[in-house]
């Protein structure tokens, strides 16, 4: 006859994998990594400055947020809750209007010939501009750009940008670009 | 006629726990895959600001961090301060900073760097300016300004 060999008893494995997990709870942490990408550009060479781009007035939106965090565009308070209409319809330049960027028809794979804006949103900040506020309007102006992305989609695809597969969303990010460049910076307000 | 057993002889079967500890390392598991540990203990104090337009960070591996805030013990001062890895450190350092980065992944990663900016809400933004335009310098154009979630402003 077979001997029967004992039961492990396995009551307390439930214990140290409870303390194991407890660890980890406490050691790690559910890290947040996201948040607002965006391309610096190279720096100036002060010896080579760069050939002077006529860049015509009509086609920057300067948008500048002072010191105490007030927002001007070109050269006017607005509120910050206009700010994403206001850059929408500027890339957009829905009416054709003569004061607002002109467009280029450019072919893009996937979506044949199609205008594409030639403005750029010039964000200006000071030294004593809050980071929150100058991020909420960095939001503000990621929220404009991805709303025409999505208004471009639906029309053409059917389909929300986010929805859009690789090639697809490339196109539409070809045809609707991230067009908001981050000046060179100023000492207006002091530390 | 039935018959009834005593009550006394009924005897309550033990529950068996010898699965509870498969579900115990399930969680464990769990835990372990989608947390990661903090490589660095902060000096500064980060409450990053709320935005909606986010992108979260593909590679992890690829993401080194700058924090800028203040420090959380006073003897150090209120002004905000820029952290690098574990010590405090100043604007000049962050060229030396990318370039350690740098080195320590593959050649073909290097290109993929991304700088993270973790910075405290309330921070001026002279800092940040002071800290992009040494990234430029060091040529890490890849940047992300490190975002809490927030629902969307309209809709």
């Amino acid at each position: 006859m077979a001997r029967i060999s004992p039961e492990l008893n396995t009551g307390s494995m439930a214990d140290i994998s409870f303390l194991l997990l407890t660890f980890f709870l406490l050691t790690s942490s559910i890290d947040t990594d996201q948040g607002i990408t965006r391309k610096l550009p190279p720096p100036l060479d002060p010896k080579n400055p760069p050939p002077d781009i006529n860049i015509k007035e009509r086609n920057v939106l300067k948008v500048l947020v002072s010191k105490s965090n007030a927002l001007l565009v070109q050269g006017k308070y607005i509120d910050i809750r206009d700010l994403k209409e206001t850059a929408k319809n500027f890339l957009a330049n829905p009416q054709n209007r003569q004061d607002l960027p002109e467009t280029e028809e450019k072919e893009i794979p996937g979506l044949g010939k199609i205008k594409v804006s030639k403005g750029v949103i010039s964000l200006k900040n000071d030294r004593g501009t809050s980071y929150e506020t100058y991020i909420h309007v960095q939001n503000e102006l990621a929220a404009a750009i991805s709303e025409l992305r999505n208004d471009l989609s639906k029309q053409r695809f059917g389909v929300k940008f986010s929805d859009l597969d690789n090639s697809k969303s490339d196109a539409i990010s070809k045809a609707v670009p991230v067009a908001i460049s981050e000046a060179e910076p100023e000492n207006i307000g002091g530390k | 006629m039935a018959r009834f057993k005593k009550a006394g002889s009924r005897k309550v079967p033990g529950i068996n726990t010898g699965s509870m500890s498969d579900i115990i390392f399930m969680f464990l598991f769990f835990f372990m895959v989608i947390t990661t540990i903090r490589e660095v203990t902060l000096l500064v104090k980060i409450k990053p600001p709320a935005a909606s337009e986010i992108q979260k960070l593909e590679k992890k591996a690829l993401v080194s961090f700058i924090y800028v805030g203040q420090p959380l013990q006073s003897k150090f001062g209120n002004e905000s301060r820029i952290q690098l890895n574990n010590s405090f450190a100043s604007v000049s350092d962050i060229q030396a900073f990318i370039a350690a980065e740098r080195q320590a992944r593959d050649e073909a990663d290097r290109k993929m760097l991304t700088t993270s900016l973790k910075v405290d809400g309330d921070t001026k933004m002279g800092i940040v300016t002071d800290v992009k335009q040494e990234l430029r310098k060091a040529g890490a154009f890849k940047i992300n300004y490190s975002t809490r979630k927030k629902g969307k402003v309209t809709e």
